[in-house]
Formats: C-alpha cells, structure tokens, sequence
C-alpha cells in the first residue's frame, strides 16, 4: 500500500477520531489519503489554530491530539503550538511535510529545517528517511508524548517517500532503549514523605498541573483530605482539588490568593505534586518558603531540584504515588490536632483578605464580574478555555473550578491567542458540556479566522469577549511599573466584533450593561453554533492581588 | 512578562553575578547514544541552550554497532552541570550518562603537532618526543609531525615545551574515557 495510506492505518491503530490540519504541496499524498480515511478532518484556517486545536483536544480528554501541517510555512506556523505544548506537557503529535529527499538542504521552494527549527521545543522529532519507518515512527511518536511527561512529538515526511509502495505491518512495540520514563516511585521515599507530613505542623499541599495529566484528581483529594491538609493549586492545576472545598486556599502565585501565598511561606512542610516551582509562583526564589522542607513528586526527574532543593523527591506517576502516600498516611494514625492553630491562621488570612473587586453597580461592567456572571449562566458546568492576560488570571480567580480537564489555557509559554482554537478542539472532543472560550479583545485577534472554520464545522464554540480595548495586562505593568507611560497598548474599539463574527457566519452579540449580564449569557449559550459576545467591560482595572516581579510572596500588593 | 519589571537600569555586575552553583572541577561527561542522525545536534543543543561551552567532543563507535559514545568534557568552574546532565537524559536517544569521577577514570586524548625543527632544533625536539614517549610521523625538511596520547595535561606540557621551536599547527582529539575497574562506563 502507499506509505500515506500505511499512515492513515497507524493513526487509526492509535485510536485518532479526529485531526486538525491544512493541506500544501509537500502534505499533498497525504491529503490524498485522508480523502476517504474515515478519520475526521477539521479543514483550519491557520496552522498556529490547528497546532492549538490539537492541544485544546488533548487537554480536554487526556488523549494524543494531532495536527498538520506541510512543509516550510506551514511547519513554521505551527512553531508556537508546538513550543506551546512543550511548555505545559501537552500530547500531541504533529505531522508536518517536507519538501522530497533530493531537495533537502538545497533551499527549495517551501523547504525549512522543521526538525532543526524545533528540536529545543519537543518532547522528540523524527524526520523519516525510508519509507519503511513510518508506521513505527508514528507509534513511537504516540508512545513518546503520552506517556511519562506528555509532551510535543513531531514526524517530518519527505514528500516522495510518503508516495512509496510499502508493506504495512502493524507496529505492536516499541524500540527506545533509551526512554523508560519511572512511574512507579519509591517506596521507601512514600514511607518518608508520609512520616514528614505526620510531623509537620505547617503543612500545605501544592499541587500543578500534573496532576492533571496523571488524572490523579480524585487520589489527590483522597489524600488531601487523608487529614485536614490545606491545598493549593497552580494555574495549570486549577480544577485538581474542587474549589469551594473547606480545604481550598485559591491559586497560589502571581496573582493568586493570599491564603495561599501567605501559607506557602510560613508553611513548615510543602508537598509538592506534579508541579514546577514555576517563577510566577515563587517570585523571589531566594525568600520564597523560607521555613520549609519539601516534598517533590513529579514524573520528570529533572523538575526535582531544578528551582527549589527538594528533601523528599519522589520521581513517578502522581496517581499511582498519591494512593501509596495515602495509604502510608493513614497508617501513621498522625494526631488530627496539631493542625488546628495552622488552620487558625489560615482561616483569619482568609477572612481577612478574601479576593474582593468594587463593583459600582452603576451598569459598568467590571472585568471581574464578567467572570462571575459567566459562572452564574453556566452554573459552572462548561469547560473554559482562556487566552493569555488579564482575563485569564480574573477567570483563574473568579471560576471556581470543580473538576479536571474544564480549565485550558497557555501557562507555560503564556500564548496569546491560544483560547479560541483549544475552544475549538474541545468542543470536538465529544464531551457534553458546553465549550466557553473566555479572550481578551487583544489575544483573540491573534486565531480569529477560526471562527470560519468553527461556522463551515458547526462546532458551538461560545467566544466572550473582554473588551477593555487595551492590551491590559501590558498596560496594567506600565500603569504600576512604568510611570503609566503606555506605549502601545491602546487597541481602541477594532474591529467589531459583532460584525466580524456575522461575517465569519457565526452569531455576533454586544452586552453593556451590568444588569442584564446574566441573562444575556444564558441567552448567548442557547444559540446553536458559534457565538462571539463583545463584552464591554471597564478599560482600566488591574488584576489584584499581586506579587510584584522580583518580589517575595508576603509582600504581596492590592 | 519577562522580568526585570521595574525601570531601574540593571548593573553588568548584578548581571555577571547571577550564574548558577559551579562545582569547580573539570567534568567529563560519558554519554552513550543511540546510533541515529541528529543525536549530536540534540545533544550539543542542550548545551548551547544554556550557554554552556563544550571544551572538548570526541564521538565513536563502541562495541554494540547501535550505540555510539559522546564524550565531551566541560569546565565546571563556568557551568553547573547537574540540571544538564538531567536534561540530557530526557532526550530519547541517550541510553545512558556518567559523569566521570577523574580519579576513578583513564582519559587520553591524541594530539599531532607540526613543529618547524631544522638544524640543531630538530635534535632537541626529537629528544622531547622520546621524554613523552610520542611518535614522529612526519619529516620533512623543515619541519615534523609528532603524534603525542595521552591525558590533556601530558598534551599540554607537550605543547608548552615545543612551542618555542615554532609550533605551526596542531590538532587534538579531545579526551575519550573509560572507567577503572571491572564495571561499565
């Protein structure tokens, strides 16, 4: 059979329902297979939306998401998807075109060195030299950036080898001696873990987005609530451990709770669990958690001691590690009570310094209750994917989120521009809820021509917009930092946003008020197909509280 | 946002200050590889994605045709090593990475010098030649190709004592490695 239909075949092994792409010269058999592959294609306007897309996918179901692109450009384009995915360990696999062996390195038309571009930002690369390899190179591919720490994995085929006859074998194994990622995680470190948090008096657990990944949620409240440990979570974990929880602090970091941020510092104990002591949560390395010992479990061994020493590491699966440390917890029979002047002081941080907005009640519509009132219209049953700003940290604070997999955004890499196609690639994946993209006017400019391929699909995404007309989260650093020199960030009224999505053949819609917020909401998600909500809010509110760049946790402003 | 946030201008030595932890020792790193393409440039990525230079690089076959060895050796004055060392076992094609203890290791390098030695130089420089047990295999009217192995400081006394009877070029290996005693590298 041809090597593209050998392709098709593998992907089909791998149990791929649906991919995101855009056809060139080089990806041209490739599409020719696709023609009657049985596997969905979603036809994207962009290759930056379909590489998001994929990620959108994989984050929503925990499955490998796929996307396409040809060779030059087209594997250009999908640099930041891919650098995107590495940044916050998303699964997928990109299949990119390359211009045909003989042209290689000759500067051809549409040729790029996408392996060479790409090799820092991916979990690994294969650029297929004899037809042969493609079936086992697509099953490693999967094998790679599922498992472990899911990552990026990109498979470059030369335009003439993808048209070769071959024989197609399924491909059962796979040969990569040197991958063998740990899951199991020590015991004897179980055992110490379980002992130090039987002593501690101050303890907080810190949880990240691997335990999302791990879908280790429900072990990671089971032994949050083994005892009355407080809990945080990251961005990228949000939805880990249900928010309105009694042992919930908030997020933690930058613009996180200060329950949580004040916890972490005068913690005596942090249990970290798939989480990477990013700089936004620690703000100056040097005073941050200043009192206490660490737990470390992550899958990746070389996240432990990266930013932070850890005293306890356990390297492997949160899942499988959570239930042992459980268990081992619970055996130790610790005295129940020595928590509670810790809960005392968390309690009066909490009361003390809930997050909290003005909200005028004079029609104006605060950023801030935007995000509630999108809460209230969907009783919080949606999955939310977000842009980067400063609507992603009001929907990281205000959202409380139940469940995994129902919060999607860029952390890692911060990628404006990523809310609208990871809303399209969620609201593929089958899932009953309803898909919220919630994008700042500046970032959902960056993907918007896939609102075209959202209205040719029928895929209901529901784009809210917050339109302050600035680049806020910008203009908020040059208001506090920079003298309130705003140099470029003023985006006035453009486009419109309601005659935009019209145009795209989707449904457009404008809400300013305050008072009927709700209620135009609920009306916005009972629209079939897609919808974008111009929603405009106050132009200049800042995101409070802060911990000010450089700065440690306790002097947290605003 | 990248830091710094605030308008106070940085001071080159607040900037120079901000290194990581140095062990201060020099490091050979002995790496086996699978034996595909672009392994190298993997490799030689990660370093250069910290800033980190590679003083010396040496690639070969070993026993099993499908593992190749990566021995490279890094100043760990300048560098800390330890997240590197990490970082490369991420990369799927690295089977297996030492850090090699100097005093538990055999590293030679080989080294050719072409050093002009006519007249009555030609005898001193042979006479060196013997001391550090090289061989001469080149001689021509003017000058001679000497072939010296041995540990980096041998190579570089080497270099040292005949440079001053005009040393015209020279090439060396970088040092390769293997570890005392009967376990593997």
């Amino acid at each position: 059979m041809r090597a593209v239909d050998a392709l098709i075949e593998s992907l089909k092994a791998e149990g791929v329902e649906v991919v995101f792409g855009l056809p060139g010269g080089a990806n041209l058999p490739t599409y020719d297979a696709f023609y009657d592959a049985g596997i969905r294609h979603i036809l994207v306007r962009h290759e930056a939306g379909g590489g998001h897309a994929a990620e959108g996918y994989a984050k929503a179901t925990g499955k490998v998401g796929v996307a396409l692109a040809t060779s030059g450009p087209g594997a250009t384009n999908l640099v930041t998807p891919i650098c995107d995915a590495m940044m916050d360990s998303v699964p997928v696999v990109f299949l990119t075109g390359q211009v045909r062996t003989e042209l290689l390195g000759t500067d051809g038309f549409q040729e790029a060195d996408t392996i060479g571009i790409t090799m820092p930002i991916v979990k690994h690369s294969f650029l297929i030299q004899h037809p042969l390899e493609i079936p086992r190179a697509i099953h490693e591919a999967f094998h790679i950036a599922r498992t472990g720490r899911p990552g990026p994995v990109i498979v470059d085929i030369p335009q003439d080898l993808s048209r070769a006859d071959i024989p197609y074998e399924p491909v059962t194994d796979v040969s990569l001696p040197g991958y063998q990622p740990t899951t199991e995680g020590n015991q004897k470190q179980i055992r110490l873990a379980a002992k130090a948090l039987a002593n501690s008096h101050r303890p907080v657990v810190y949880a990240g987005g691997g335990v999302v990944n791990a879908n280790a949620a429900e072990e990671l409240r089971e032994f949050v609530t083994a005892d009355r440990f407080p809990c945080t979570c990251t961005l990228m974990g949000l939805g880990a451990f249900p928010a309105g929880h009694d042992q919930w602090l908030g997020m933690l970091g930058m613009h996180g709770t200060r329950a949580a941020n004040y916890a972490m510092d005068e913690a005596d104990l942090i249990c970290a669990v798939g989480a990477r002591f990013d700089d936004r949560i620690t703000g100056k390395l040097s005073e941050f958690a200043p009192r206490a010992k660490f737990i470390h479990i992550d899958i990746d061994p070389a996240e432990i001691s990266k930013n932070v020493p850890a005293h306890i590491p356990i390297v492997g699966d949160a899942r499988n590690i959570l239930a042992r440390l459980t268990a081992e917890y619970r055996a130790l029979d610790a005295d129940a009570g020595r928590l509670e002047g810790w809960w005392g002081r968390i309690r009066s941080w909490q009361e003390q310094y809930p997050l909290h907005y003005d909200d005028p009640q004079n029609g104006e519509i605060k950023p801030q209750y935007m995000v509630e009132a999108l809460y209230q219209a969907t009783g919080g049953e949606a999955i939310v994917t977000s842009d980067v700003g400063q609507h992603q940290m009001w929907a990281a604070q205000y959202f409380p989120f139940s469940e995994p997999r129902r919060w999607i955004n860029s952390g890692g890499l911060g990628t404006m521009g990523f809310g609208l196609p990871s809303a399209m690639g969620a609201a593929v994946a089958g899932s009953d809820l309803p898909v919220v993209c919630l994008a700042g006017d500046g970032s959902v400019q960056m993907n918007m021509q896939e609102l075209a391929t959202c209205a040719q699909e029928g895929i209901p995404i529901k784009v809210f917009i917050m339109n302050n007309g600035y680049l806020g989260m910008v203009r908020q650093w040059q208001e506090l930092f920079w003298d309130r020199r705003y140099s470029q960030v003023d985006m006035g009224s453009f486009p419109d946003f309601v005659k935009l999505a019209e145009a795209y053949g989707a449904t457009g819609m404008r809400c300013e008020s305050r008072d009927t917020l709700v209620d135009d909401f609920r009306k916005a998600l009972e629209v079939p197909g897609p919808v974008v909500i111009d929603v405009r809010v106050t132009r200049e509110e800042n995101v409070y509280p802060m911990i000010a760049p450089g700065q440690p946790a306790r002097d947290m402003v605003g | 946002m990248g830091e710094p946030a605030t308008k106070e201008l940085l001071s080159l030595e607040d900037l120079e200050a901000a290194g990581g932890i140095h062990t201060g020792r020099k490091h050979i790193v002995s790496i086996l590889v699978e034996n595909k393409p672009g392994v190298l440039t993997r490799i030689a990525g990660l370093f250069a994605r910290r800033g980190f230079n590679i003083n010396t690089l040496a690639v070969g076959p070993t026993d099993d045709d499908a593992v190749s060895r990566v021995t490279l050796t890094l100043d760990g004055a300048l560098h800390p090593i330890d997240q590197v060392t990490k970082q490369l076992h991420k990369l799927v094609n690295v089977i297996k990475i030492r850090d090699l203890q100097p005093d538990e290791t055999i590293a030679r390098e080989l080294a050719l010098f072409k050093v002009s030695a006519d007249g009555g130089a030609r005898a001193e420089v042979l006479q060196l030649v013997e001391i550090f047990r090289g061989k001469v295999v080149d001689v021509g009217k003017r000058s001679v190709v000497i072939e010296i192995t041995g540990t980096d400081d041998k190579v570089e006394a080497f270099e040292r004592l005949v440079r001053p009877f005009g040393l015209v070029e020279m090439a060396r290996t970088g040092e390769i490695a293997i570890s005392r005693g009967r376990g593997e590298t």
